[in-house]
């Protein structure tokens, strides 16, 4: 069978374009459906003669906890391995998720934050127990601010929605500090659904602004809904299609003009770095995702790091603590007392510290040259998707294109294929689907972004496996809606799980 | 640059095939006044020996020879190899949110596994696939508290973990919420006389299980106090290891149960990340936060998992959503399941018994120098003791490389006992001749 042919025709143990075949899968039990009483996979030490003293009154204790599994270490690292081969990861194979960034988690930034230095340390550990991690943080906020083009950062944000929030809490306390924290916050339909619930969690109510016929955000658009009741306008640049939203700087002269400051989510900011700082465009703030432009790793969802950049007027309100350096020593701020304008804390301690470790570690094997030879071929390696797919789907926007692209599928309607079911048969030539369904603006979108980590070949198979899709689309359809064949699970009823939610084991649990 | 795969044919035979020249021609939609025109202002590139050498260099700047005696939120444990080494899988730790069920089920079996443990060891129906952190759960479920009462008055000991009240703070500062702090008493315990004349008309009272202090705290009275109100308990654990001896929340009257599952599986890492948990009786479930995992079957009849109940989220009710929360902290959530999986039954009840063995200890061989606890009410792994001048025996022990302990007086400087205290913890990674050191450094 040709490379890029569809699985399907020939038998689902044949090569999808990715080179996806059937492997040996297993069925696995949960945990609490296995084992034997008893079990157990840990060795402690013995607990020993007890003083005296244990005053837990009986009514307040329990013996053990009812329910839990009793395995050994071996079932253990069995049940788990067994799991992840039932996943699809960046370390399997092709992961084109849009606005996800899912580039490659480099092996040594795990290796170097599980150096005992930064995995065994306690955050209350003196200074001087802490220096190495703090010139760390410090080098970091340092680099970050400069990357944005903006002059302070707080590193403490535990997930970007969280920098969102953060980066509105700020903007609020600035606007108060000047006497009226207003109501509104404007926001393009392109934009991702964490800007308006972080405006809402902040007690604004969000003004939904369109986007044009090309994609972007018009300056007229912002003018007509901008008064002095918005406190802030968010924008993804470049936005959600991929699209770089060129007048920025007007809008941020029409936002400002009013009082109003500029936010920007850096859920894109991988097709700037080096290129183009959004603190030179107008913006006031911008919160990073480390996951996604710094290639720490995504977890299955998390842990994230949002790091929030801001101008030098912001920066007496960002959340404690901040990292200064006195002399040759590091410290951390963390008394309100030295940062009276703060916001406060926005997590325990510091913040996802061992994200920093990973996010400084690829910083600085980058260098200046490699951080912008990264957005470069991020942004071409999106540019050459778009061309080898254009014609094949339908591209609802034909606006250059930065990090990634969105076709939709408007071609293939007459087959009754839709994106649900391109997504599910690329699943069977071995590629993680893009992001499907947004942005909202999009009918049917298919969202990709393949990142500067893979190479041309690998973006060849994909761009093969989606023409085939489109190809199988016209001539046998159904084989396309019956797809996925090769995972372990076929499509899952997801209305039957939120009708009927059964969200934990329970003894004797049946699911049929 | 290793990570980089393009040759120069490469990128020539792909700007042909995009039908530009050059790759600054790729960025021309950005206007040039905007563009940058020089290299960024970062330390020059490091090849992969020089980094670990740089790295090692920060690495060993820090200190961490002994175990430090210092809990306080973030507890220093044994992690078996077992549980990194399948972190460190690749199909986990670089797969994302599992949007793509059929290709997610790895990371979904180990959620709903996830979501049972912490409904097991807090006595709750219903658990969310993991939050931040222990303090941003709480100021979640305060939110969710709110909106559950159509009240907007939380009520929180002052024995409530300060880290978590500011947060808390922070969170409510912007929804206008009114935060009524009650005080302690001179056991350590909630003081449940002032917590009943401030319960009225309160959304939720939020405690500690155990405190910060370290002290079991009165969770079934103050329970029993905001049932009465109409206001809902949330029991507040950053301690884990503690729930293996003492009495799950749920069955002690709290409604919602948060906190920290960091104590499983997670290093301490300076602070984070770890995994915040959030549990809640069935009712609320509408109004919870965040990812949850749920069990249906596939179109041949077997069972899988897929995120479910997704009409609460962001994504799909944007400004109306329960929370603004989407990446969580799923593999740190993994890397607790994995622990408490190795753990089980037998291997959870024995920990949490050794560790609250090691903190008799600990008590006693303070003791035997002459220092006294500084509270008189139970507690599990952590206890506060009136050593005097705290903040200079934490500077005397950090010059021999151990970090001693929470100077209570960084938090409660007014407090008569507090503001003499020093917290300390003792865990399965503290020997009994360790403790024994340490309880000689402290009082020479």
């Amino acid at each position: 069978m040709e490379k890029g042919a569809a699985p399907g025709a020939a038998g689902v143990d044949a090569p999808g374009a990715g080179g996806a075949v059937r492997g040996i899968a297993y069925e696995e039990p949960l945990v609490f459906e296995h084992g034997s009483r008893g079990r157990c996979g840990v060795s402690l030490p013995e607990v020993g003669p007890v003083p005296a003293g244990d005053e837990i009154p009986a009514s307040l204790r329990r013996e053990a906890v009812d329910g839990l599994p009793e395995l050994s270490e071996l079932e253990t690292v069995r049940h788990f391995t067994r799991l992840s081969a039932w996943n699809h990861g960046i370390d399997t194979g092709f992961y084109p998720l849009g606005s996800c960034t899912m580039k490659y988690n480099p092996k040594s930034s795990e290796a170097l934050a599980r150096l005992p230095g930064f995995a065994n340390l306690h955050p209350l550990a003196a200074p001087e127990l802490s220096q190495g991690v703090l010139e760390l943080m410090h080098g970091l906020e340092r680099a970050l601010t400069e990357i944005a083009g903006m002059d302070a950062t707080t590193l403490t944000p535990a997930a970007g929605a969280q920098g969102e929030l953060c980066g509105l809490m700020v903007i609020r306390a600035w606007h108060q500090a000047h006497g009226n924290p207003r109501k509104k916050v404007l926001i393009p339909d392109t934009a991702h659904g964490t800007n308006p619930a972080s405006a809402a969690l902040n007690g604004y109510t969000c003004v939904q602004l369109a986007s044009g016929p090309d994609g972007r955000l018009h300056p007229e658009t912002v003018a007509e809904a901008m008064d002095e009741d918005v406190a802030a306008i968010m924008i993804t640049n470049p936005n959600t299609l991929g699209i770089f939203e060129s007048h920025i700087a007007e809008i941020a002269a029409i936002v400002h003009a009013k009082g109003g400051l500029v936010y920007g989510d850096g859920a894109n900011m991988n097709a700037l770095l080096g290129t183009a700082r959004p603190g030179d465009m107008g913006f006031d703030v911008i919160q990073y995702n480390l996951h996604k432009t710094f290639a720490t790793p995504h977890g299955g969802g998390g842990p994230g790091s949002g790091p929030v950049a801001v101008k030098a007027a912001l920066a007496p309100f960002l959340p404690l603590p901040v990292v200064v350096k006195e002399g040759e020593d590091y410290r951390l701020v963390t008394d309100p007392k030295e940062r009276p304008q703060t916001i406060g804390k926005l997590r325990e301690f510091w913040g996802n510290v061992g994200m920093f470790v990973r996010a400084w570690a690829i910083i600085r094997e980058y260098g200046p040259e490699g951080l912008t030879a990264t957005s470069q071929l991020a942004v071409l390696n999106a540019n050459y998707v778009r061309a080898a797919l254009q014609g094949t789907y339908n591209l609802p926007y034909e606006t250059d294109s930065l990090h990634e692209v969105v076709f939709d599928d408007k071609a293939q309607k007459a087959t009754g294929v839709t994106t649900m079911d391109v997504a599910k048969r690329l699943i069977d030539h071995g590629f993680h689907p893009p992001t499907i369904y947004f942005p909202l603006v999009v009918h049917g979108a298919l969202m990709i972004e393949p990142t500067e980590t893979e190479s041309k070949e690998e973006l060849d198979g994909f761009v093969s496996a989606m023409k085939a899709i489109a190809e199988e689309a016209v001539r046998d359809p159904e084989a396309v809606k019956a797809s996925p064949q090769k995972p372990v699970r076929a499509r899952l009823d997801e209305t039957r799980a939120a009708r009927k939610p059964v969200l934990r084991w329970v003894p004797g649990m049946k699911v049929e | 640059m290793r990570y980089h795969p393009h040759t120069p044919d490469d990128v020539r035979a792909m700007l042909d095939v995009v039908g530009v020249k050059s790759v600054p021609e790729l960025f021309r939609s950005i206007p040039a006044a905007l563009q940058l025109a020089r290299p960024l202002d970062v330390p020059p590139a490091l090849d992969e020996i020089a980094l670990f050498a740089e790295l090692q260099r920060l690495a060993a700047r820090n200190q961490v020879a002994h175990p430090p005696f210092v809990g306080a939120g973030c507890y220093p444990h044994h992690v078996p190899p077992v549980v990194d080494q399948l972190l460190l899988r690749g199909e986990f730790f670089t797969a994302y949110t599992p949007y793509q069920p059929e290709i997610s089920q790895g990371t979904l079996t180990a959620l709903f596994e996830w979501q049972t443990f912490v409904c097991l060891l807090t006595g709750m129906d219903v658990s969310n696939g993991s939050l931040y952190d222990g303090a941003s759960a709480t100021a979640e479920a305060a939110l969710m508290a709110t909106r559950v009462t159509g009240r907007k008055k939380i009520v929180v000991s002052a024995a409530l973990h300060p880290e978590y009240r500011k947060v808390l703070d922070t969170y409510l500062r912007s929804t206008h919420d009114e935060v009524v702090t009650v005080p302690f008493g001179a056991d350590g315990r909630t003081d449940l006389e002032a917590l009943a004349a401030a319960v009225k008309d309160a959304a939720a009272v939020l405690i500690g299980w155990p405190n910060f202090l370290g002290v079991v705290d009165a969770l079934p009275e103050a329970a029993a106090l905001a049932k009465a109100a109409g206001a809902l308990t949330i029991a507040v654990t950053a301690e884990a290891v503690a729930l293996g001896l003492l009495q799950a929340p749920g069955a002690l009257g709290a409604d919602v149960a948060v906190g920290s599952f960091q104590s499983f599986g997670n290093p301490m890492a300076f602070g984070g990340p770890a995994p915040g948990f959030f549990a809640i009786r069935e009712p609320y479930l509408r109004q919870m936060p965040g990812r949850v995992c749920g069990a249906t079957v596939d179109k041949h009849g077997r069972r899988g998992f897929v995120l479910t109940l997704s009409t609460r989220e962001q994504h799909i009710r944007r400004e109306k959503a329960t929370s603004n929360v989407c990446t969580n902290a799923g593999l740190c959530a993994l890397a607790a399941t994995i622990h408490l999986t190795l753990l089980g039954k037998k291997g959870l009840a024995d920990l949490a018994r050794l560790n609250h063995a090691r903190l008799l200890q600990l008590r006693e061989a303070l003791g035997r120098q002459g220092v006294r606890p500084a509270f008189g009410g139970p507690v599990f792994n952590e206890q506060a003791f009136d050593v005097g001048d705290a903040e200079a025996v934490v500077t005397r022990l950090a010059r021999k490389g151990i970090a001693a302990g929470a100077p209570l007086a960084r938090w409660y400087p007014d407090h008569p006992q507090a503001r003499r205290a020093l917290l300390c913890v003792a865990t399965e990674l503290h020997s009994p001749e360790l403790i024994d050191l340490f309880a000689k450094a402290v009082k020479p």
